[in-house]
């Protein structure tokens, strides 16, 4: 008998929250990370992964591209957009990191503040998620080498991103039943992978060579 | 035997998207669902709701639609009301509040209220919320108009209302209120089997250029809008004129008129005094004339919404759906599918809708690249199947009220 239970895939299917706050300047937008719930930091950090883009984006983080597109505060943008989402193992301290952020530019600009054209404002959204059973799971870890490639993107980003940092899982799911299975060094070959650095569709990929790199088929 | 709705759409969409729709619509269940708008014919939502409404009883949710009753005097109010909202100053007379009580009390008396959830869609209707009192049920407001600017005074007066409901739906952040109640975000979509979406062959695009005495050698621009000043068919005509003094062209401005719509008449009347150019070809289409839109779209070379204000426009996402590059006004939704530089161009006034023609005209390769594009944006995000699904996940968000993370094992 398995020592450890089957990987059951979830997904996650999502409603865009409006939440009806605004900002049309840094001011304003800090006033806003410091207010909004966390799962508003979250989505704004994270939900152009799930997007279908014509080309890479260059930065995924909404604070950044609003910081850049439409207050041309380029500087803030780029120190927005370079932060490590691996760091943060809850959204308290991703929420912490940005409003340091944003309060240190405002510092160095002496409080002056631009603001955004009219229409152009930085509009605080969330996401309401349903975590839901896809019905599909790995009984093993050659099942799962089979499996990996039936899932969707959407249920990859779910164990991989969403698990570890909006439910505060330790690691991402993967990893954390590999470790069950005693392959400690999978698991954590793949903890190493970042996300973010990657298309949904990569990641899937870098995942499936990784586990058979490791000869677990 | 002729496939099912959901078997089209899955051709369509692929299985992934259709099998989605199963799941989602499993876990609604047994909770019916009962639509409230203004008019049957005419009009985006009508046109949504007559799609909708089949591919979600396929799915096994039991849905209504109802119409309310209404005459001459309250549909120009509301008519007004949906400019006024728009940000367009009206004069509010306590009069033309009392057409809408009097028009909402007749219908509160008439209509059979038979849903579990009850979906009401824009303001004409949003009256109807005075049932809840005594019925109770879970109620949402869909929103389908540009309220980023409203004026205060017909956004005070219908508030009150809003704020009864237990969930507004709008099709924009910028479009989000300051509501007591969970607002959430949900684009129009567009339905790739109906007739004005459905592929057409290209012997019957020739048909349809032919009937409106097209000339398809030469480059065809198009606007397919209802007869109104906040579509700026006027401004579409001033960028047509400094096309052509450089390049051969021709123009359509086709529309139909919806029921609820008495001011489309005059603003027709406007455009015609100023095309004089046989080249520009006014056309006024009647209910059902879905299959000439499709044609005239597919006969463009390119498509204008040349909106001032805009709601979410979908005449765009059809254009897109039809691989056509979208010149469209900066405003509204019009943002959400345009994608400057990759699905068309965003543009300011006719000046800037007259250089991207230009420019598109001049590039049959970037022409094909954006429509390429346009396709794959609207197959993504605003096709009907989507439209459905965040219908159905609203529906389950209502059991959650307080909770960001739903776990619907």
């Amino acid at each position: 008998m398995n020592p450890v239970g089957p990987f059951h895939f979830y997904t996650e299917r999502r409603l865009v929250q409006l939440t009806g706050a605004k900002a049309s300047d840094l001011g304003e937008l800090l006033a806003g990370l410091k207010d909004v719930s966390g799962s508003s930091i979250f989505y704004h950090t994270h939900h152009r992964f799930l997007s279908h883009h014509f080309q890479k984006p260059f930065v995924y983080n909404d604070f950044a591209v609003w910081a850049s597109a439409a207050v041309q505060t380029e500087e803030l943008a780029e120190k927005l957009g370079i932060l490590d989402l691996r760091r943060f193992t809850s959204i308290r301290q991703l929420r912490e990191t940005l409003v340091a952020i944003v309060e240190e530019h405002l510092r160095e600009a002496d409080g002056q503040l631009r603001p955004c054209l009219p229409g152009h404002e930085f509009h605080f959204c969330k996401s309401k998620s349903f975590i839901m059973p896809t019905g599909i799971m790995a009984q093993d870890p050659a099942d799962m080498a089979s499996k990996l490639p039936t899932i969707t993107n959407v249920s990859l980003y779910f164990h991989f991103v969403e698990a570890r940092l909006r439910m505060e899982r330790a690691t991402n799911d993967f990893s954390q039943w590999f470790k069950a299975w005693g392959a400690d060094a999978l698991a954590q070959e793949i903890n190493s992978i970042d996300p973010y650095a990657l298309t949904l569709d990569e990641l899937k990929g870098t995942i499936a060579n990784l586990i058979s790199r490791h000869g677990v088929v | 035997m002729a496939a099912s709705l959901l078997q089209q759409y899955e051709e369509i969409v692929g299985p992934e998207v259709t099998q989605e729709l199963r799941v989602v619509a499993d876990h609604v269940g047994k909770r019916r669902m009962q639509n409230i708008n203004s008019t049957p014919v005419g009009g985006g939502v009508a046109e949504l709701l007559a799609r909708m409404v089949p591919l979600l009883r396929e799915l096994g949710v039991d849905t209504t639609w109802d119409v309310i009753k209404g005459d001459q005097t309250f549909f120009s109010v509301t008519k007004n009301f949906h400019n006024a909202l728009h940000g367009k100053t009206i004069e509010l007379t306590e009069h033309m509040l009392q057409s809408y009580r009097e028009t909402t009390e007749m219908n509160l008396r008439e209509m059979n209220f038979t849903g579990d959830v009850i979906w009401i869609h824009d303001p004409q209707p949003a009256g109807l919320i005075a049932a809840k009192k005594e019925i109770g049920r879970r109620w949402v407001w869909r929103c389908h108009i540009d309220v980023s600017s409203p004026d205060a005074r017909v956004w005070n007066f219908l508030q009150p209302f809003v704020d009864q409901y237990d969930a507004a739906i709008f099709s924009m952040p910028a479009f989000a209120q300051q509501l007591s109640i969970p607002q959430f975000m949900v684009t129009p979509s567009i339905d790739p089997l109906s007739d004005k979406n459905r592929e057409l062959d290209e012997n019957q695009v020739d048909r349809v250029a032919e009937k409106f005495h097209l000339d398809r050698k030469r480059p065809i621009l198009t606007q397919i809008s209802r007869f109104d000043r906040l579509k700026d068919p006027v401004g579409v005509i001033a960028a047509y004129r400094l096309v052509k003094a450089r390049r051969d062209c021709q123009l359509v401005l086709a529309g139909g008129g919806a029921s609820d719509d008495p001011e489309g008449f005059e603003v027709l009347q406007e455009v015609r005094a100023a095309a004089n150019d046989p080249d520009i070809h006014i056309l006024l289409l009647p209910d059902g004339s879905d299959l000439d839109i499709n044609g005239l779209v597919r006969a463009s070379t390119a498509v204008f919404q040349k909106s001032l204000r805009e709601g979410f426009g979908l005449t765009v996402t059809e254009a897109l759906w039809k691989r056509k590059p979208v010149i469209g006004g900066d405003v509204g939704g019009i943002r959400l599918q345009v994608l400057d530089g990759v699905t068309g161009y965003l543009v300011h006034s006719p000046e800037g809708a007259a250089l991207r023609t230009l420019q598109l005209l001049a590039d049959p390769e970037l022409r094909r690249r954006m429509g390429d594009n346009g396709y794959q944006h609207v197959k993504q995000n605003f096709l009907l199947t989507r439209d459905v699904k965040d219908h159905l996940l609203v529906m389950a968000a209502l059991e959650h009220p307080d909770e960001d993370v739903v776990h619907a094992d």
